[in-house]
């Protein structure tokens, strides 16, 4: 490799709020256009922001989830441009002086771990949308809907630490994770509640000077943002070679062609002019602020994975599928605690849940099923009560119904019968029945266990515990 | 008697009295406006029914005797810059055009909630941005001590209408002196409280770290009052002062005994007009007699407050006024063009002169590049000034200065001369940058008859000291019962 690429992403968060960062207006997303809106928000003449302190308390914890050092004082600024989605004219931001900074997170890559390096978190709040529908491209009407003007936002800004696209989606994906588990975000990419900017640059392996960078926009999933910045990379390379330069430009993804290109707008030329926002005080971050915040920090993606490792002792592959959230990995806990059997349990969370929760586009959360249901199954199994094979198409109705085991074995007439005195007399009346077989066994003919394996289970209606059968058959039939 | 000429509290011992009723008083302004607002032209709106249905409402609380208040009854008027639910609300600019507010500035509502009457709404210069009340996209407003001449601004209705006897009182707001100067020009008391005093909320800004709301009054009394109704914290305005309010009316005793008023040489200057700095000089004389030591002050840093002024008031109003890009409400001018077409029609026709001449110089003193010489700079002097004050008042309670360099000067004098009409605010601005409180009370005549003012600025939250050393020169003196002839 003769070049090595250097990135670094820009990622927004909308923090889960009820309400707006400086008014009270409703956060939901999906509802009739400007119906979500007042005074402020719309920025009518002569009102001002108060801010949520909601959203301060989330951008702490965000902070501190990354080891950011909280700044005591930080300062909101105007992000000041023109365009209808912004009705005040300016966005109010931070600058110069924001929430948090120099803080980090660790990445798994290539079996190994990298640490990526966040220059600063910062508050403010998001712009509305504009409406291009239908049959008024050719008319000279936009519309404008102000619902998400004013919902908080973070901006987590990392340094210029990842070389590769894989390096960059598995920082995305760490900090999407962490945002999860702290509850402060959905994570939503399609929706934009969670979204990344990625500055792209080259340089021969080696060079200490980073190479000119080109801003890449409208990625709205993992895969774009890696086809992007692979397609991006290699365009500058490809510059390079030539002779040519890269120019310092924004430039959007565009996902049906998989390519990147240049903006070539006005927008280029902005100059945003920032200053201090008059209408709101310095933002003073106490200590007991920052207490409160580490205190409710959860356990996060990272911890939960190694602490499952090593306490559970189960593959680093099921660690990781189990605490993909925090919901999944609560469930399995709880599963595990009733069975105290930690490789059992998630065999059947990861493997049996989580295929019908997917085939049913759901969420455990949504899941009728209750952990203590799997335990009281997987205790069933365990005492021969039931047959592993049964066992799955119980779980099935259990996922369906959120009926305990039980009740559908019982309803099912399919309890296993594993007493072996019952079997014995069973199996005695068989042989019984069977004296010429029995005696052709008996001289030599083994293939006929078969025979009366079979014999068996017709007599108990498939109930009859195969393993057990064979134990008591083999031992009946050896005389 | 004529209720037009009485006080609020004057007004109001006559509504507690039953010798009149707040309708009768209504009507009797509303009469007086129609009489002399085509001389003055201190309103842009009357708001004559909801005038009278508010002052019916008034008439059967004082009946009852529930929830009266010294407010309760009383005709005021309010600055166009102040959102008035229901009512337009203009900011005296093009730009607003058919702009009626679905609120109430939190100002408004005290008032109201006090149960003052609000004739109508007050003419301005546009965006609260001149010094003479020319600058208003419909009319400029006459000083009804002389016609022809200015009655200062931005907030010159609102003084011009107390000093018509109009109204009973006004509000107004001060960014660089735009309450006291115009108080001077018109003969009226002016008072403009610490930033923060005040609530924000519901006030159209012009520069969001100067401006403040105060009231516009025949006397000190008066103006006490009125601040009793208008201070206090308020949620909604996140740089409003989270401080008790006193009963301002409490500090009206008339004794200023051991008081020390700071005269600062920087205020007393060369080529200012001469029978201003006499009378100004004349009241000083009146606060020693009374009992107050007269003991100078320095404030080193006065030379560059219209500098400083000008590059953070401007650049906060190049932003404060982005919002009026045709896109929510108010003008829009030409749907068929490109978005940056209708921006730029939009805001040209709806902005005037002056209005375009701050948003540029705003826009340039923030840019990249000029940031750090312009807008970084000015806000680190603002601080030096500040400090000036702090040091001041350790050696004063109160500060006496002239509020405006001249009497009223004539219409159109200095529209075609931007930087003269910004030394109009010389003494004024001051007070603004450091967010200290101050008034401004008649303190004599010109020959021609033009109503001096003298300035006390005080601590900040001190409103109290400001109060009483007004009122205590108010009672040793006549200038304040004058009234124009119109
Ligand atoms: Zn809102």
């Amino acid at each position: 490799m003769k070049y090595e690429a250097v990135i670094g992403l820009e990622v927004h968060a909308q923090l889960l709020t009820d309400s707006k960062l400086f008014c009270g207006c409703s956060t939901r997303f999906g509802s009739e256009p400007n119906t979500q809106v007042c005074q402020i928000c719309l920025g009518m003449p002569g009102v001002l922001p108060v801010l949520n302190k909601k959203a301060v308390e989330f951008a702490v914890k965000m902070s501190l989830a990354v080891n950011c050092r909280i700044n005591p004082r930080s300062i909101f600024a105007r992000k000041n441009y023109f365009y209808p989605d912004l009705p005040k004219g300016y966005q109010v931001s931070q600058y110069t002086e924001p929430l948090s900074e120099h803080g980090h997170l660790e990445i798994d890559i290539d079996g190994g771990r990298k640490r990526i390096g966040i220059t600063r978190i910062h508050m403010e709040e998001d712009a509305g949308k504009l409406l291009h529908g239908e049959g008024i491209e050719d008319s000279n009407f936009s519309f404008v809907d102000l619902n998400r003007t004013g919902v908080p936002l973070i901006e987590i800004v990392s340094e210029p630490d990842m070389r590769t696209s894989d390096e960059a989606v598995a920082y995305l994906k760490a900090l999407r994770d962490i945002l999860v588990y702290l509850r402060i975000c959905d994570g939503n990419m399609e929706e934009g509640s969670f979204r990344c900017d990625a500055n792209v640059s080259v340089r021969l392996m080696g060079a200490e000077k980073l190479g000119t960078k080109a801003e890449l926009k409208n990625m709205n999933s993992f895969k774009y943002v890696k086809e992007a910045i692979d397609y991006e990379i290699q365009r500058q390379i490809d510059l390079v070679e030539n002779g040519e330069k890269v120019v310092q430009e924004t430039r959007l993804f565009d996902a049906s062609k998989g390519i990147t290109a240049s903006m070539r707008s006005k927008e280029e030329a902005h100059d945003y002019r920032y200053f201090p926002e008059p209408d709101l005080l310095p933002l003073n971050v106490g200590a007991k602020l920052v207490d409160q915040a580490r205190e409710t920090l959860p356990e996060l993606p990272e911890a939960k994975r190694a602490r499952f490792i090593t306490d559970y002792a189960i593959p680093p592959y099921d660690a990781g599928v189990l605490t993909a959230t925090r919901e999944l990995a609560d469930y399995y806990e709880e599963v595990v605690k009733a069975t105290g059997e930690p490789k059992v349990s998630s065999n059947w969370v990861m493997g049996e849940l989580l295929r019908l929760l997917k085939e049913d586009g759901k969420d455990v959360g949504d899941c009728a099923l209750k952990p203590s249901a799997i335990a009281d199954l997987i205790g069933m199994i365990k005492k021969g009560a039931i047959s592993g094979k049964m066992a799955k198409e119980v779980f099935e109705e259990m996922y369906k119904t959120g009926k305990p085991p039980a009740g559908i074995v019982k309803a099912r007439g399919i309890t296993q019968i594993s007493d072996e005195s019952e079997l014995a007399g069973v199996i005695d009346r068989v042989l019984e029945a069977n004296p010429e077989s029995v005696d052709r066994y008996r001289s030599g003919k083994v293939q006929l266990f078969g025979f009366f394996v079979g014999e068996t289970m017709k007599a108990t209606k498939g109930q009859a515990n195969p393993q057990a059968v064979n134990k008591i058959l083999k031992e009946k039939l050896a005389g | 008697m004529d209720l037009t000429s009485l006080t609020i509290h004057g007004l109001s011992e006559k509504l507690k009295n039953r010798e009149t009723t707040s309708v009768e008083a209504t009507k009797a302004f509303l009469k007086r406006i129609e009489e002399v607002e085509p001389k003055v032209r201190a309103f842009i709106t009357v708001t004559a029914g909801e005038a009278l249905k508010s002052a019916g409402e008034a008439d059967k609380r004082i009946a009852k005797g529930e929830g009266i208040t010294p407010l309760t009854g009383v005709p005021i008027a309010v600055k166009d810059i102040f959102c008035t639910k229901d009512i337009r609300t203009t900011c005296a600019s093009k730009i607003l055009e058919g702009f009626i507010p679905p609120y109430d500035s939190t100002v408004v509502r005290k008032l109201k909630e006090a149960g003052a009457v609000i004739l109508g709404k007050n003419n301005m210069d546009e965006f609260a941005m001149g010094s003479s009340t020319e600058n208003s996209a419909f009319s400029p407003t006459y000083n009804p001590w002389a016609l022809d001449r200015v009655p200062g601004g931005s907030s010159g209705g609102s003084a011009a209408s107390v000093a018509a006897s109009e109204c009973v009182a006004s509000i107004g707001t001060d960014t660089g002196g735009s309450i006291r100067q115009p108080a001077s020009c018109c003969g009226v008391v002016g008072l403009k409280p610490t930033y923060g005093r005040v609530s924000r909320f519901g006030m159209i800004a012009f520069a969001s770290s100067l401006d403040q709301a105060g009231p516009f009054t025949k006397d000190t009394t008066d103006a006490a009052i009125m601040l009793n109704a208008m201070a206090g914290h308020d949620p909604s305005d996140s740089t409003s002062i989270k401080a008790e309010v006193p009963d301002y009316r409490t500090f009206l005793t008339g004794e200023v005994k051991g008081l020390k008023v700071g005269i600062p040489k920087e205020y007393f200057i060369e080529g200012m007009d001469k029978e201003v700095e006499a009378s100004v000089r004349e009241a000083l004389e009146v606060l020693k007699k009374a009992g107050a030591a007269l003991v100078p002050v320095t404030l080193p840093h006065t030379e560059y407050a219209v500098g400083v002024y000008y590059l953070v008031a401007t650049a906060e109003a190049s932003s404060n006024l982005a919002r009026y890009d045709g896109v929510k409400y108010g003008l829009r001018v030409d749907e068929t063009g490109s978005l940056l077409d209708m921006y730029k029609k939009t805001r040209d026709e709806g902005f005037g002169g002056e209005v375009k001449r701050r948003i540029m110089l705003g826009t340039y003193s923030l840019s990249a590049g000029y940031y750090d010489a312009y807008y970084k700079k000015a806000s680190e002097v603002r601080t030096l000034i500040k400090n000036d004050f702090d040091e001041a008042f350790k050696s004063c309670d109160i500060i006496a200065t002239p509020t405006a360099p001249t009497a009223a000067f004539k219409l159109g004098e200095r529209v075609e001369d931007p930087l003269t009409m910004y030394l109009s605010d010389i003494f004024t601005i001051s007070c603004n940058l450091a967010g200290i409180p101050g008034i401004s009370l008649p303190c004599g005549f010109t020959k021609e008859g033009l109503p001096v003012g003298l300035q006390l600025l005080g601590r900040t939250l001190d409103e109290g000291t400001v109060l009483k050393t007004a009122y205590a020169y108010e009672s040793a003196t006549e200038w304040h019962t004058r009234r124009p002839k119109i």
